[in-house]
């Protein structure tokens, strides 16, 4: 019976793994087509985020299914509830890779606006949280979970900065307000991008140690070494 | 408000003969509070049990060492009246055993046994007791039938109202529900979370979502020794030890 449910919570660790190798590609995929403005790359992320969605409802309903036969407990409902989290984060993560991909859609083909944004440290600080958060989940690394937590205060730091330079930007230049509101948004997006990887994280968290480690600002402060 | 202890045992070890069953077994059990024995089979659970109302006195070769309190007073002294700590202390076992009498005599046994004639009372003690067992609405038009007519389920609940009759104040309960179907077991589950609110309520089960659903602390044993203990909701979702984790969740045992 136990070995039942053992081939089940496998089976939905590969499925949640998955999830995430779809949910990185589209953010990937986003930040390609911002980096080259490209329009038709755009509209591709756009329609295939229907699979995501499709998989986040399957992979819900194949939860509550082991939660209803199986009745686990201890670390195996700890994991079943990160599950269910973590893929509505995916999902979500899916769905703010498409925001960007609809950001692009509106300025491609526009004219550029110089402006020194760090996208590209924001953009890989954020994909590089997501693919450790999903690291952390696999080997149930709770200290590399940690790690991504920190990470996220560094995302929000650029976030600002991009924010009032956007503000300078459209002072400057406000024959381009709409371009920069586009940038601006990107930023948001990528933002929340390494938020959702702080939530999954912090959902590993609670798997591997029990603690619900949400909301508590003091836990993820550097050790004063 | 703190909750208060009904019994306890401190340091209880118990022999079969040379089988050292129970290894220092420290243990409280709060009053209005269902406490759940849960391991694997020969554990130590039951003999646990037994050592509360001094059943395994009737065991050949057994011996205790340790303490066993009931309100603070310890039930292994000498000058203990046993029969009436059974009274006090009462017991449900896993197969119902009413005796071969009727449905009313099987209730008013234990009040006989203790001198009480007088008919009024006894039929008002068994209606009581018939009522507090969830049994009276299905029996009360045929007390004088013979108890071994009645279900499984039925049975075993008349064996509570049997123990309830004579006004314990703690019920143990050996696996009470696992000789009866699902929908009689979901019957003694619901007495059991009633019962708690007069009673304190002990109770060794094999089923762990059972322990999970009616008990309100856990106490995981393994070979003879208490593993960890913590309230219900606390040991099912993240207990301490990883042994206790292995357990209830199906990797050993």
């Amino acid at each position: 019976m136990k070995k039942h449910l053992q081939r089940e919570l496998e089976k939905l660790k590969k499925r949640i793994l998955s999830l995430g190798g779809m949910a990185e590609e589209s953010v990937r995929m986003a930040i390609q087509a911002f980096e080259t403005r490209d329009g038709d790359l755009a509209m591709k992320i756009i329609d295939s985020d229907r699979e995501i969605d499709e998989a986040e409802v399957e992979m819900e309903e194949e939860c509550l299914k082991i939660l209803a036969l199986h009745q686990p407990f201890a670390i195996d409902l700890r994991f079943i509830n990160a599950v269910i989290k973590i893929n509505n984060d995916l999902e979500r993560v899916g769905d703010e890779a498409v925001n960007i991909a609809e950001r692009v859609a509106n300025i491609a083909g526009k004219p550029p606006v110089e402006v020194p944004f760090e996208y590209n440290v924001m953009a890989e600080k954020s994909e590089a949280m997501l693919k450790s958060s999903l690291d952390a989940l696999v080997n149930l690394d709770a200290d590399l979970a940690y790690k991504v937590c920190l990470l996220d205060d560094e995302v929000d730091e650029i976030n600002r900065d991009i924010y009032d330079k956007v503000k300078a930007a459209i002072q400057e230049q406000p024959e381009r307000v709409g371009y920069l509101i586009n940038l601006l948004l990107i930023s948001r997006h990528l933002e929340r991008i390494a938020d959702h990887a702080t939530n999954i994280a912090e959902e590993v968290i609670y798997m591997v140690e029990g603690e619900i480690s949400r909301h508590r600002n003091d836990m993820f402060k550097p050790d004063d070494a | 408000m703190q909750d208060s202890l009904k019994m306890s045992t401190v340091d209880l070890d118990f022999y079969y003969g040379n089988f050292h069953a129970l290894h220092g077994v420290t243990i409280d059990f709060y009053e209005n509070q269902v406490t759940a024995l849960i391991g694997p089979s020969g554990c130590g659970k039951s003999t646990l049990l037994r050592c509360l109302n001094r059943m395994n006195d009737l065991i050949p070769y057994t011996r205790v060492e340790g303490k066993v309190c009931l309100d603070g007073e310890e039930i292994y002294e000498p000058d203990v009246d046993v029969v009436a700590l059974r009274r006090n202390v009462g017991m449900v076992f896993q197969k119902p055993n009413p005796f071969p009498k009727t449905i009313f005599e099987n209730v008013a046994y234990g009040l006989r046994v203790n001198g009480i004639k007088d008919k009024a009372f006894l039929a008002d003690r068994v209606e009581t007791s018939l009522k507090q067992a969830a049994l009276w609405d299905e029996v009360k038009d045929r007390l004088h039938d013979s108890a071994l007519d009645l279900s499984g389920g039925q049975q075993q609940r008349l064996c509570i109202a049997r123990a309830l009759a004579v006004e314990p104040e703690v019920l143990l309960m050996d696996e009470p529900a696992s000789a009866l179907d699902p929908i009689a077991t979901q019957k003694i589950e619901e007495l059991i979370r009633d019962l708690k609110k007069r009673y304190t309520i002990i109770i060794v089960t094999h089923n762990m979502q059972q322990a999970a659903r009616v008990s309100d602390i856990t106490a995981f044993f393994y070979l003879g020794e208490i593993i960890e203990v913590d309230k219900t909701e606390t040991l099912f979702t993240r207990p301490k030890l990883k042994q206790t984790s292995d357990y209830i969740t199906g990797r050993f045992g």
